[in-house]
């Protein structure tokens, strides 16, 4: 059983006790404490089930590598899954429970698919859930959807809150193990602004657990004073509790904090992301010791040496009370020295070298604990617990010589420096045969904007794993980056260090070398994602040479912990499979962030009301309080309709159509984009933007016009206004004001720059309103100033005046086919006018309307709209709109891209009105069916709705729609099926539906 | 993430503070084009391991275009110039010659 030894454990507080649940059992830890070393010391070394096969798993590591002890943490509003037990800090109250698996962790249903991983193999689900077709949907997705997934999804909203915070640093140290602080005082030293980022809530990193002296004091002493020397120092920050989460072009990092995990409920945020820019890097990021390949090297109670010895230097805690030791190198032998220390029974340790090793090997055996080498372990028993090991030949097939009853087998393979971070950014990697791992390759860094290396690796991860390399490594590290960072460097005295006296390992990437085939089919690489050895060999058979695509094939390492056990013990695999070296099988990519940061980091304030900020006209307020349904329009919001008591939405919109034809309605226009060109070379600037002339209009007059892309697609439309020689005013559509404003200048900027044109966007400057309806003169009459009439301002004009006593322009445009006038006024006089306007036509019945209405306004006179009708497919030509396409001009944008192939085919889709034959609404959307099927199987198509709405007008159903050959087949009636089965009959008409002539906008 | 100086107000500009615009120096073909031309200029894009001259918005600065000539493997930026020009500064060539040999792009060597 694991247990909580009698004294030790540096970490932990023993005087203050802390309750914590596990799957709703109450357990008891201390403060200092991990939630995994707390759950290991009351014996409960299952902690989940794996992903594909369901099998038992126990803890493995003890730090953010851990792939099996991901658990769902906290309750309701502060439930969140995948947390790792390793780097949980336990605090009192905290509840836990268990992942993937059903009904119970002891009892799990899905444990039947170990029995058939036979069945199982890699690439499984591409090969099985392909055919028949039409399983996938009701059988494989399903089936698929129900197992997939580790932890729950939260049901409730996140009550925490979290932050960005910005930071700036001439060096920036990640990682705070003993390397990291060597490097940091280095660079601090030469008067660099340092920042020192470490992921634990603890400095000094393993150095401490693996002891060893320093200038002949214990390596914890010289830790503490090296922490005290940075806290003294002004130019130097130090930041537990803050892992380095990925390196990005030019000196950017992300570093992420856990302020309240440990504590939660308290005030502040709970995870604050740092975003900082360096001028250089040290990864001083340390390494993570490799498992090895043995046939139930998954079972509870199997974990790495250095986890083993974690639990019993930090925590007081041993995973077991009979242990074997496997190791291919001299580490492991500390963990069998410290556990003996401890007073638990070392059984054996198996150490695969032939000859054994140093000085460590001769310190554990004169403490008594037997040792075979050339010996390995053929396979681990037991279901939920390790029961027994038999022990093997390393170099054998896997033969039993020996089984011997145990309760934990610590294991290690050897040491893989943590490249990631000098990875994200391009640092490339070498080959190290001797320690048989990757390390940083020096001569090919991150480059930064001036080409030189920004990142410099120190200590154990640059492959140096004794301490007598290690602290030189890092405090070189420390000065090449403070002299890198433009400050002089001080030269450091020499500390006397325990010189290193291990003997060399041997790589071992099967245990037993030549493990048969049932060996190796239980010999796991990737816990999480359940990979092992023969899914490898496997996907090596069928023809996998890339890593990358080996990787993907099998799921190793595309789990929540991206391989950090797995990758390199899987591509040596796969190397050994394809019969290469390992070098040239190389690594697969390292990717930000390092371990897994929360959502809630990254969006940091950004949530809730001011995730966007919402633009507001100013009559917003006036909108909001009389009865607004709000559309999102872009970044503002717009009065859908004005719903009055009583009334459902649509009933105010069918409401408010109606007032609009036969009485006077007011529309807030003001977030139509408001663009003012002006220049001698506007004119011709324009006449390359809109398909049609704009350098002809007159001052005075208004001119409807289309904007394409230089793809020839319609990208936007509105009324332009000239407003004198040298000045135009262009109305754009409401989400369009800022992209056709950048549109504008990139070819100002970029193509015309001698065109002598300025811009600008004018949009918020005036509140614009439009008076629509019959009685729209009258209305603004009663209010005085300016002549409205039709001889003074006819349809298509504008004037500058007085409307009562408001300083305004009106434009007499129309988007409704009535009379209409769009009266512009400076913002800040905007809902002075608009009172004044629903006080002066009170007594006409005036009311204000939303888009809805305008919508149907509009489909009803079969105007198009930006978005409805178009889709970045769409030329103006698909419209019918070649009236508004000028012939005379020899370029504008796009009309060269409307000359091509694809646009001229007579068989695009072209725009008709639709009337249903019983005056019901075709849905949204629907697709016109052509008879037969196409070569996927589905039906053929002939047609779409592109606006389609009840009009109260004409008391039925209208549309508009793209349809093949339309405007040749006026009179046709052809099928819109819905998806609720039943098919909608349309006749295909003009898509003009009231006053075809045009006489009521123009009295 | 990128950091460029902007040639039209000077800023220092983080990459969020900018727009890119794709590659810089492309010539326009209008109505009298020929088809091959007109795929050219409309679709045709470099996309290069090394040395590469891209258009840059500073759009949430002061606005404007301006071109950057860097190296896409090792990130270092050669310089930033004006849009309205359309070939690099001599400087800029020198000095990419300088550091990469023999370096040659679609218009330009």
């Amino acid at each position: 059983m694991s247990q909580r030894l009698p004294k030790g454990g540096r970490l932990i507080d023993r005087s203050t006790e802390m309750s914590f649940t596990f799957n709703g059992q109450t357990l008891h830890g201390y403060a200092g404490d991990t939630l995994a070393s707390a759950l290991l010391a009351n014996d409960r070394m299952m902690v989940g089930r794996s992903f594909k096969y369901h099998r038992p798993r126990g803890v493995v590591a003890s730090g953010a590598e851990e792939p099996n002890a991901l658990i769902n943490m906290g309750q309701g509003s502060r439930f969140e899954p995948n947390q790792r037990a390793t780097t949980t800090e336990l605090f009192s109250g905290l509840t836990a429970r268990s992942q993937n698996h059903w009904p119970s962790l002891d009892f799990d249903v899905g444990a039947v698919n170990a029995h058939l991983s036979r069945f199982l193999p890699a690439g499984f689900y591409y090969k099985m859930f392909i055919h028949p077709r039409s399983f996938w949907k009701h059988v494989y997705e399903p089936f698929i959807r129900q197992s997939a997934g580790l932890g729950q999804a939260p049901t409730e909203r996140d009550a925490d809150t979290y932050e960005h915070f910005y930071a700036f640093a001439d060096v920036l140290v990640i990682g705070g193990g003993i390397a990291g602080l060597e490097a940091a005082r280095a660079a601090g030293a030469s008067g660099a602004k340092v920042l020192v980022l470490e992921q634990t809530a603890h400095w000094g990193g393993r150095a401490p657990v693996d002891g060893g002296h320093v200038g002949g004091r214990p390596v914890e002493d010289y830790i503490d004073s090296l922490v005290a020397e940075l806290q003294a120092m002004e130019n130097v920050t130090l930041r537990s509790r803050c892992m380095g989460a990925g390196v990005y072009d030019h000196g950017y990092v992300l570093g992420y904090e856990r302020l309240n995990d440990h504590r939660p409920g308290q005030d502040g945020p709970r995870h604050r992301l740092w975003r900082i820019r360096a001028k250089q890097i040290v990864t001083a990021t340390g390494a993570i010791e490799r498992p090895l390949s043995f046939a139930g090297n998954d079972v509870p109670g199997v974990m790495l040496a250095s986890a083993m010895r974690d639990y019993v230097v930090n925590w007081g805690v041993t995973p077991g009370q009979r242990v074997v030791v496997a190791t291919n190198n001299d580490d492991a032998y500390r963990t069998a020295i410290a556990l003996k220390k401890a007073g638990v029974d070392v059984l054996r340790i198996l150490d695969a070298r032939e000859t054994g090793g140093g000085a460590l090997m001769n310190t554990a055996r004169d403490m008594g604990i037997r040792i075979d080498c050339g010996r390995g372990i053929g396979k681990v028993t037991g279901g939920k617990r390790v029961k027994k090991v038999q022990i093997c030949a390393q170099a054998g097939a896997g033969g039993a010589l020996e089984e011997i009853a145990c309760d934990a087998v610590a294991m290690s393979g050897g040491w893989s420096p943590v490249v990631h971070l000098w990875s994200h950014c391009g640092g490339k990697l070498l080959w190290d045969g001797d320690q048989a791992h990757f390390r940083p390759d020096p001569s090919r860094a991150p480059t930064g904007a001036d080409g030189k290396p920004f990142v410099t690796v120190a200590g154990s991860a640059n492959g140096h794993l004794g301490l007598d390399a290690i602290l030189p490594d890092a405090g070189e590290a420390g000065r090449v980056a403070a002299q890198a960072a433009g400050f002089k460097p001080k030269r450091a005295a020499a500390v006397a260090v325990d010189p290193t006296t291990e003997a060399p390992m041997e790589p071992v990437w099967m245990m037993p070398a030549q493990a048969r085939p049932a060996l190796r089919a239980k010999a796991w690489l990737d816990y999480q994602n359940d990979v092992k050895v023969s899914d490898v060999r496997l996907a090596a058979q069928e023809g996998y040479e890339s890593v990358e695509h080996t990787k993907r094939y099998t799921t190793l390492g595309m789990a929540t912990d991206q391989g950090k056990l797995s990758n390199i013990n899987g591509l040596a695999t796969l190397a050994d499979a394809l019969g290469e070296a390992i070098p040239n099988v190389g690594t697969t990519t390292f990717r930000p962030p390092y371990t897994p940061i929360s959502m809630g980091s990254i969006g940091g304030e950004a949530r809730g009301a001011v995730f966007q900020p919402v633009r507001e006209t100013p009559m917003y307020g006036w909108h909001d309080s009389h009865g607004a349904d709000w559309e999102p329009v872009g970044q503002w919001r717009r009065p859908y309709a004005y719903v009055r008591p009583g009334e459902t939405t649509h009933d105010a919109v069918m409401r408010e159509v109606r007032n609009v034809r036969e009485g006077v309605g007011m529309l807030d226009a003001s977030t139509l984009g408001k663009i003012v060109v002006k220049g001698p070379d506007a004119g011709r600037f324009l006449d390359m933007l809109y398909t049609n002339m704009m350098s002809t209009l007159k001052p005075g007059k208004c001119r409807y016009g289309l904007m394409c892309s230089e793809n020839g697609f319609l990208i936007d439309d509105g009324v332009v206004a000239r407003i004198d020689e040298d000045t135009f005013l262009c109305h754009t559509t409401t989400g369009g004001a800022d992209r056709i404003h950048a549109h504008m200048e990139e070819w100002l900027q970029t193509e015309w720059w001698d065109w002598q044109v300025y811009t600008a966007n004018m949009t918020e400057q005036y509140a614009q309103i439009a008076v629509v309806g019959p009685k729209a003169r009258v209305l603004l009459e009663k209010l005085g100033g300016m002549d409205l009439s039709k001889e003074s301002l006819a349809f298509m004009e504008w004037r500058d005046g007085k409307i009562g006593s408001f300083d305004a322009r009106v434009y007499r445009i129309s988007f409704s086919g009535e009379l209409s006038y769009e009266i512009a006024v400076p913002a800040s006089q905007g809902q002075a006018f608009w009172d004044a306007l629903m006080q002066a036509g009170a007594d006409l019945g005036v009311m204000p309307y939303g888009t809805e209405a305008l919508h149907i306004l509009r489909a009803e006179k079969g105007f198009i709209m930006i978005g409805d009708e178009t889709d970045g497919t769409v030329i103006p030509q698909d419209l019918g709109l070649n009236w508004a396409i000028s012939k005379k001009k020899t370029d504008y944008l796009g009309k060269r891209a409307q000359s091509r192939d694809h646009m001229t085919d007579p068989t695009r889709w072209k725009l008709v009105g639709l009337e249903t034959v019983d005056g019901s609404v075709i849905p949204d959307g629907a697709y016109a069916v052509a008879e037969g099927t196409n070569a996927n199987g589905q039906r053929n198509t002939q047609g779409r709705v592109t606006s389609t709405y009840h009009s109260p007008t004409l008391g039925k159903g209208i549309a508009m729609g793209l349809v093949l050959n339309g405007p040749d087949r006026m009179g046709e009636v052809i099928d819109f099926p819905g998806t609720d089965g039943t098919v909608y009959k349309a006749k295909i008409v003009d898509p003009v539906f009231y006053d075809k002539d045009g006489e009521k906008q123009n009295v | 993430m990128l950091i460029l100086e902007c040639p039209c107000c000077g800023v220092l500009a983080d990459e969020t503070e900018l727009t890119a615009g794709g590659e810089a120096h492309l010539k326009r073909f209008g109505p009298e084009s020929s088809d091959d031309e007109f795929e050219g200029y409309l679709f045709r894009r470099e996309n290069p391991r090394g040395v590469h001259f891209e258009r840059w918005r500073h759009s949430h600065g002061c606005g404007k275009w301006f071109h950057a000539a860097r190296n896409t493997v090792t990130l270092e930026v050669y310089g930033t110039y004006s849009a309205q020009t359309t070939e690099p500064p001599e400087a800029i060539r020198q000095k990419i010659s300088g550091v990469a040999p023999g370096w040659k792009w679609r218009l330009f060597k």
